[in-house]
């Protein structure tokens, strides 16, 4: 479904992606894990098209969707849900969860979506009329993700969503991310949190400062003593 | 009675400077540039209808949206011939070109017709009507309406049709609007788009009520708008409209208190004010720039 190859990002003259290659195949939730500053978020950036490689390309259900403009990658069905959660906080839930489907025009479509939407997180139903920077920040990243999925993705990337939340609300927000890939929705998820994401991905990869140093079935790299040492805290 | 005369008076001047202050506020909001050239599309919008009244023989109100549509294409124009690549300089370059834009604007205009004033057609006799013992004269009541319903429009565009959320989105945070597919790019010229239209409806406006105007006329009106703007909160919709009411009625009070020759002081004062007392106006919060 989505093939990333040989891609080189950088910062003006900072290299933050050297040659990474990963694909993702549909129906898949595949999870990307490695230290801060390893280039877990530019990768996500140059995939949804805030970012341009410099060399590369990414291929996206058989076209090239590298260097294309943020919006035509969304139409294409390519979700993304940022790092730290970044909801229109002056913009009520609903507001923010219409905005997800800014591209489609099927209003019977949206509503039923919103309607899903608000089963998924029903804690945003009752606040729906709630500017959503006075939200809790496990709701807004409720928001964050239900916003994402109005736009009706095929693929939903998402960028450490668990961060700083507490460990019930992780292990709801990890419950909705499977529960999405079972309704059809490819995923995928960069954590730093590598023992929940391991335990929901199929696959995974290893970044380390730019570049994939490992890669595997997730179960493979649960057992693998390498990822044990560095991302498993050695349990 | 003759301060609710006075009032009326400067909430008619205010709701000039507001409509002003709406265009800074919002392309603040959306792009954080003061853009120093939205006096003159304010000067170009009462041209336009000097010309389209005077020598087009067109109806007030058909002149007035016709200032309004001509103004908005040469906003949008002065974003992407100027502005546009200028999204990710400094501060300074930006605000520099943004005097140069206005500069232009304003000579372009004398070396076309010279600098002399022209004296605005009378579209309305100037009746007065009293009502409980006030003399208020027909006109006041148009700028005002006029100008009402045009804010009302405004709060109904951004507010409830997609454009309008686009652009909120957008000066909120343009990369999370990004993906939600919003067009960056098409969303910034509908910003300027809609607030050099509110510009140019000034500007006719202006005309009518003042009758004298000049290449020159958008300079002083401009920075007073710029601080209404400021007063309300920069970046902040509500804030421009209650600025430039506030400043209208402050400048008119000191008019009739007989300190006129203060009363463009009074703009200046009040700037400094409120920025040593709360640089983020009276409807920002600290250190928080939004629409
Ligand atoms: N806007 C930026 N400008 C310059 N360097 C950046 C920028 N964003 C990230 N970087 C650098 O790129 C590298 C990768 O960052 P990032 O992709 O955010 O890592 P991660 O998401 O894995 O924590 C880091 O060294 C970081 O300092
Ligand atoms: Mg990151």
């Amino acid at each position: 479904m989505l093939k990333v190859n040989d891609i080189d990002v950088y910062y003006g003259n900072i290299q933050a992606l050297k040659g990474i290659s990963l694909e993702v195949n549909e129906g898949e939730i595949v999870t990307l894990i490695g230290a801060n500053g390893a280039g877990k978020s530019t990768l996500l950036k140059t995939i949804s098209g805030l970012l341009k490689p410099k060399r590369g390309s990414i291929e996206y259900l058989g076209s090239a969707i590298d260097g294309k403009a943020a919006q035509s990658i969304v139409k294409a069905g390519i979700s993304h849900v940022p790092e730290g959660r970044r909801v229109f906080a002056n913009m009520t839930v609903e507001e923010n969860l219409e905005l997800g489907a800014y591209l489609r025009n099927d209003r019977d479509g949206i509503k039923k979506d919103m309607a899903h939407v608000y089963e998924l997180f029903p804690r945003l139903l009752e606040r729906r009329k709630q500017l959503s920077g006075t939200l809790s920040g496990g709701e807004q990243q409720m928001v964050a993700m239900g916003r994402a999925l109005m736009a009706k993705p095929k693929l939903i990337i998402m960028d450490e969503p668990s961060m700083g939340l507490a460990p019930l609300m992780v292990k709801n927000i990890f419950n909705i991310i499977e529960m999405v890939n079972k309704e059809g929705t490819t995923v995928l998820l960069v954590e730093q949190n590598a023992n929940m994401a391991l335990s929901v991905a199929h696959r995974a990869y290893v970044l380390e400062t730019g570049k994939i140093v490992l890669s595997g079935t997730a179960k493979e790299l649960q057992e693998s003593d390498e990822v044990r040492a560095a991302y498993l805290g050695g349990l | 009675m003759e301060w609710i005369q006075q009032l009326v008076n400067g909430i008619s001047l205010g709701s000039i400077y507001a409509l002003i202050a709406l265009g800074y506020t919002m392309v603040y909001g959306i792009i954080k540039l003061i853009n120093f050239a939205h006096g003159d599309v304010f000067m170009l919008g009462a041209f336009i209808g000097f010309f389209a009244i005077a020598r087009w023989e067109m109806n007030v109100f058909l002149a007035l949206i016709l200032a309004m549509a001509l103004c908005a294409i040469i906003g949008v124009i002065i974003e992407r011939v100027a502005y546009k690549r200028l999204r990710n300089a400094t501060r300074i370059a930006a605000l520099i070109t943004a005097i140069g834009v206005s500069l232009l604007i304003e000579y372009t205009v004398i070396f076309f017709r010279g600098a002399s004033p022209a004296a605005y057609p009378t579209v309305f006799e100037t009746s007065n009507f009293e009502i409980l013992g006030v003399k208020i004269s027909t006109q006041s009541i148009l700028i005002l309406s006029v100008s009402i319903f045009l804010m009302v429009l405004l709060q109904f565009i951004v507010h409830k049709t997609k454009i309008g959320k686009a652009m909120r989105a957008v000066s909120h945070d343009a990369d999370a609007a990004k993906l939600m597919g919003i067009n960056v790019d098409n969303t910034i010229s509908a910003t300027f788009a809609i607030g050099s239209a509110l510009a140019g409806a000034a500007g006719v406006i202006f005309g009518i009520y003042y009758t004298r105007i000049d290449p020159l006329m958008g300079v002083l009106p401009g920075i007073k708008a710029f601080i209404a703007a400021v007063l309300g909160g920069i970046g902040i919709i509500p804030g421009a409209m209650v600025g430039g009411l506030v400043l209208g009625v402050v400048e008119t009070i000191v008019s009739a208190l007989g300190y006129s020759l203060w009363r463009d002081a009074a703009a200046f004062v009040i700037l400094i004010l409120i920025l040593i007392i709360r640089p983020s106006g009276i409807f920002g919060k600290n250190a928080r720039e939004k629409v």
